[in-house]
């Protein structure tokens, strides 16, 4: 029941084969069995059965005929605002801390996203764990520990939950998706709003969608999509996106291989997959042809240096007077800001914050920060001249290669493993298009890879169409119960594999 | 140069000050006591035979906050002394993941506020963040207008009064360099006892335009003016208030001297100036500082100072010690800001209710300050000093332009008794135009009885007197009451310059010597006798066929 897609799900409650209280069991119950890999930090289970049985009553009076969706399970990103949990939201655990006993934040609005998911009867699982505001490519640097990757275990995020709102600002919601084996969907900028997210890059940042099909992805991004007042950056959706077709034809596609993404340290595995769903689309007759990005190479540090400089400016508030940990030290208010936020950040964000004032200084900002928009602006040139000589999507790898194991990820610092990671997927970032990650097949170690779909900006349908397509036809093997409960925790060959879900 | 000087100052006589520094009673007549004014106008014959001679440059700074109902990026309202941190919105405390939604009304205002002073409206500005620790400041940046503003390049024209009575009017121009939106600042309240510092957010987040104006002034005194001309326009518009002492008119002067025909020299900024008057002493001390510290020989540091208000001096401000690095950098959650020039130009699609639309603001423009006066002056053939007065004063114009209908006295007399025993009486006990017991109407009546010749012109301001103390009461009434009509029975009238005239003989002689001006002064005795209410023209006639 677990391993159902959202409308089988939805289908199997309103025909009363299962109830909500019985589904929202089966999961707290998943989640608990999965404990060890410290996916959640909260775990909202007294609020998720009242939601569900909330959710019962409306199956019972008829009214679901209202909804698309009856029930859909959430679990949020701990980067959310949401105030029906008395959760840890916020990535600054650290600086939030106090406001709220014992020790944590509870921001005191729901955020649009969140709103319009409890609109639609979605329950609440918990919190998911994440580095400090986001800021890593591995879940390595959070405050609650790393977190592992279910496939070194079992498959939380392909059992417990129907879908996750992530925050994609680089790669976040893509790279997880791709070295955990689901869906991973990076709208196109505008499309989703940010009003409740906290920001790491405002320009870049995305709500991302991670679920178990493609079509999952297009009812959640078909809810989700549109106008907010309350963000200004939103754009009016281009259609109301509902379900996708069932059988879509690729033969008037034209599928763009970038050359650029034959990048350095892509692994034989991934190339395989790229070049087997190349001939795929071919075989079906889609037009499959080698296109030029040639910026690509520099977008990986025009990244860094806007992101430092937004998260410099973005962590600004966080001086311990309104909300969040506040020092001791008391001996003037610059003593206090600076021992708050020395005591209130961690290694990774303070080192943002230094590079990133220092980018922003009068004297360097047209030297790095202007320069690295300008880049941006030819980055974002070089997808539009390629999607306006015809070509319709764009087929890449999502990650150079599976899920590295935690000693070795570890053994790189911070800001180069974000360097590594988001090679193939901030450059549609830093352009604002939708893109999509489809899980594609196991490496020979048994862990996912994932291939990644770039297409231009609104063309989110047309894109996850294609995705679809892509989907029914690349074999991905479903996770059963069985491999679940394959316990591998004495297996001293996989606990080196415990890395990597998030950010 | 002293006459130009004092009257200046009567254009800023009727400023409303609420500073607590000043007894209501000073305010009738104020002057501004510049310790050295040294004006263009005035200095130019001093000028020509002393070339090198220091001036003083002076550019404006102004911040105004934007008479709007709710703030410029979140739905908190705007109220001035409401108990403090009641108006936060999440938005306005920075919670993290609250983004910033632009307040159309703020943006009308600044655009309205852009014509009104001549300037090119800019069809797309773009919004930046300025970074800065302070407690008052919840984001750690203001969000302003650094690149691009909503406003460039206009012309504020303001006036002196000169000449030697005075009324002659100078006029002047300011440019303005541009008007940005931005937002204001929370307030600190530092308790040094218990060294603290509280936080009040309620003005976090309120609009505020900002004004450039360019070093196109040379003392306090045409600062004062063209301040002064600002805050009447504003409050034409509805923009702003215009309230310095409630803050919502900052104003921060940047103060420099130089040789003419030289660079500018280094400049001082200085801030804490609550009003017009304030103002002009704070730059004319300023000015007279850094004559001062380059003719002992010294450097004029490049500083912010605050003007102290009890000892009429400026200070170095401590807290802006060492170069301030703002690290601007674009507001990355608001898209450029694009206003339309008229409904045509609309994109299919836009809303006209959403947009702002220029050409449907000109049409909405009211009539501006200096417009009203020429027009006042070439109605009603009044002077143009008397305009001034008119304007400066909210609700006079209407009032005065009330009492003309009911009345056939020419404007040009009426407008004496507007200027001086209304306004007068009203400065006396603090009070605006609408608070007045006398109404347009009741003094058209004692007016018309004035002129009509019921009355006397020295008994009508008694019966003003009188009026003003027993509100309600009509001209006709207290006339009645105290018997205070005029007295025309000829017999009664002869008896009593018969009495005069044979009482003062020298004076008789004197004017049968042909001295006719001493026949004024037995015309006085008469009023004298008759308490002011002897028909002036009998009594003339009467006493020079006494006299002759």
């Amino acid at each position: 029941m677990l391993s159902l897609t959202l409308k089988e799900v939805s289908l199997a409650l309103r025909e009363g084969r299962i109830s909500p209280t019985e589904l929202c069991k089966k999961c707290l119950n998943r989640i608990k069995k999965t404990q060890h890999l410290n996916a959640y930090i909260t775990v909202t289970e007294e609020l998720a059965l009242k939601q569900a049985q909330q959710s019962e009553t409306r199956l019972l009076q008829g009214l679901e005929s209202c909804f698309d969706l009856v029930f859909l399970q959430v679990s949020l990103k701990v980067l959310w605002m949401e105030s029906l949990l008395l959760s840890r939201t916020t990535s600054a655990p650290r600086i939030s801390r106090q406001l709220v006993p014992p020790r944590y934040y509870t921001p005191p609005y729901n955020a649009t996203m969140v709103q319009k998911l409890l609109d639609q009867g979605a329950i609440l699982m918990g919190k998911t764990n994440m580095d400090e505001f986001a800021m890593g490519a591995g879940s390595t640097d959070g405050t609650f520990g790393p977190v592992k990757n279910p496939w070194s275990y079992a498959a939380p995020y392909r059992d417990t939950f129907t879908f996750t709102p992530q925050k994609n600002t680089g790669g976040s919601t893509r790279n997880p998706g791709a070295l955990c084996g689901v869906v991973a969907l990076k709208p196109t900028y505008g499309l989703l709003s940010r009003h409740g997210l906290i920001p790491l890059v405002n320009s870049m940042d995305v709500p991302g969608i991670l679920t178990r099909s493609v079509n999952d992805a297009a009812i959640a991004l078909g809810i989700l999509q549109g106008l907010d007042v309350r963000d200004s950056t939103t754009v009016p959706a281009p259609s109301s996106l509902a379900e996708l077709p069932e059988n879509f034809d690729v033969k008037n596609i034209c599928v763009g291989i970038p050359k650029e993404y034959h990048a350095p340290g892509l692994s034989e595995e991934t190339l395989a997959q790229w070049s087997r769903v190349a001939d795929l689309f071919e075989r079906a007759g889609a037009q499959v042809k080698q296109v030029s990005l040639p910026h690509t190479q520099y977008s990986i540090v025009c990244y860094h240096v806007l992101c430092h400089a937004e998260v410099a400016s973005n962590m600004a508030r966080f001086d311990g007077l309104e909300y969040g940990h506040r020092s001791e030290t008391d001996s003037s208010t610059e003593a206090m800001y600076a021992s708050t936020r020395h005591e209130g950040f961690n290694d990774v964000v303070r080192g943002r914050i230094l590079s990133g004032n220092y980018f922003l200084l009068k004297q360097n900002y047209q030297h790095y920060f202007v320069k690295a928009q300008k880049v941006r602006r030819l980055i974002a040139d070089d997808f539009r001249n390629v999607f306006s000589s015809g070509v319709d999507v764009l087929l890449t790898p999502t990650t150079l290669a599976d899920a590295a194991c935690y000693q070795d990820f570890t053994q790189e610092d911070n800001r180069t493993r974000s360097a590594q990671e988001d090679v193939f997927t901030q450059p549609s970032n830093m352009a604002g298009l939708p893109a999509v990650s489809v899980p594609t097949a196991l490496s020979r170690r048994g862990l996912p890879i994932g291939l990644q779909l770039v297409g231009p900006a609104l063309h989110d349908k047309k894109l996850l169409s294609v995705a679809q397509w892509m989907e029914q036809r690349v074999g991905f093997p479903s996770i059963s119960d069985s491999d679940y409960s394959r316990e591998s925790r004495n297996d001293p060959r996989m606990t080196k594999r415990e890395q990597t879900s998030a950010v | 140069m002293a006459a130009s000087c004092v009257a200046a100052s009567e254009l800023l006589q009727n400023m409303k000050l609420i500073s607590g520094f000043y007894p209501k009673a000073s305010c009738v007549i104020r002057r501004i006591s510049t310790t050295n004014a040294r004006c263009d106008g005035q200095a130019q014959p001093r000028a020509k035979s002393a070339p090198q001679q220091l001036v003083g440059v002076v550019g404006l700074e102004i911040h105004a906050q934007i008479n709007s109902s709710t703030k410029l990026f979140s739905g908190s309202s705007v109220r001035f002394s409401a108990p403090p941190n009641s108006l936060v919105s999440l938005f306005d405390a920075s919670l993290p993941g609250t983004l910033p939604v632009l307040n159309k009304r703020c943006v009308e205002a600044a655009v309205m506020t852009g014509l009104a002073l001549n300037c090119t409206i800019n069809r797309k500005s773009l919004f930046d963040r300025k970074h800065y620790f302070y407690a008052d400041l919840p984001a750690g940046y203001q969000i302003t207008q650094q690149r691009q503003p909503i406003a460039v390049d206009g012309m504020l024209t303001y006036s002196l009064l000169g000449g030697k009575k005075r009324s002659q009017v100078i006029r002047k121009n300011v440019q303005i360099k541009q008007i940005q939106l931005e937002q204001d600042s929370g307030k600190s309240l530092h308790d040094d006892v218990r060294s603290q510092t509280l936080i009040d957010l309620n003005r976090a987040g309120v609009g505020l335009m900002e004004l450039v104006m360019e070093p196109d002034m040379s003392c306090g005194e045409e600062a004062a003016a063209a301040v002064r001309e600002l805050q009447l326009i504003l409050q034409a518009l509805g923009t702003c208030q215009g309230n310095m002492s409630e803050g919502q008119l900052r104003v921060d002067a940047n103060v420099s001297v130089h040789r003419p025909g030289e660079p500018l020299g280094v400049r001082t900024e200085v801030k804490n100036i609550n009003s017009a008057r304030y103002l002009a002493r704070a730059i004319d001390y300023e000015i007279q500082r850094q004559i001062d510290v380059l003719q002992r020989g010294g450097t004029v540091q490049n500083e912010t100072r605050a003007y102290d208000s009890k000892s009429g001096e400026t200070i170095p401000m401590r807290d802006k010690e060492g170069l301030q690095d703002y690290r601007f950098m674009p507001e990355p959650n608001l898209p450029p800001l694009i206003v339309y020039e008229d409904n045509a130009s609309l994109p299919t699609g836009i809303d006209a209710c959403q947009a702002v639309v220029v050409q449907k603001i000109k049409e909405g423009l009211p009539e501006l300050p200096s417009v009203k006066r020429d027009r006042l002056v070439q109605t009603y053939g009044i002077l143009p000093e008397h305009s001034f007065t008119l304007v400066n004063e909210d609700g006079l114009v209407e009032y005065f332009e009330e009492a003309l209908k009911a009345t056939k006295k020419e404007p040009r007399k009426v407008i004496g008794w507007v200027t001086n025993e209304l306004l007068g009486h009203l400065k006396q006990q603090d009070l605006s135009v609408s608070q007045s017991p006398i109404s347009p109407s009741a003094l058209a009546e004692l007016l018309e009885l004035q002129e009509t010749g019921h009355i006397s012109s020295s008994v009508a301001k008694q019966v003003f007197q009188e009026m003003w103390r027993s509100s309600g009461k009509t001209a006709q009434q207290i006339i009645q009451e105290h018997d205070l009509g005029l007295v025309s029975d000829t017999t009664q009238l002869h008896s009593i310059c018969q009495k005069v005239v044979e009482s003062h003989p020298d004076e008789v002689h004197a004017i049968r010597n042909g001295n006719k001006k001493v026949l004024n002064k037995l015309m006085g005795l008469v009023q004298k006798e008759t308490k002011g209410r002897a028909d002036p023209v009998l009594v003339r006639a009467i006493l020079q066929e006494k006299t002759s």
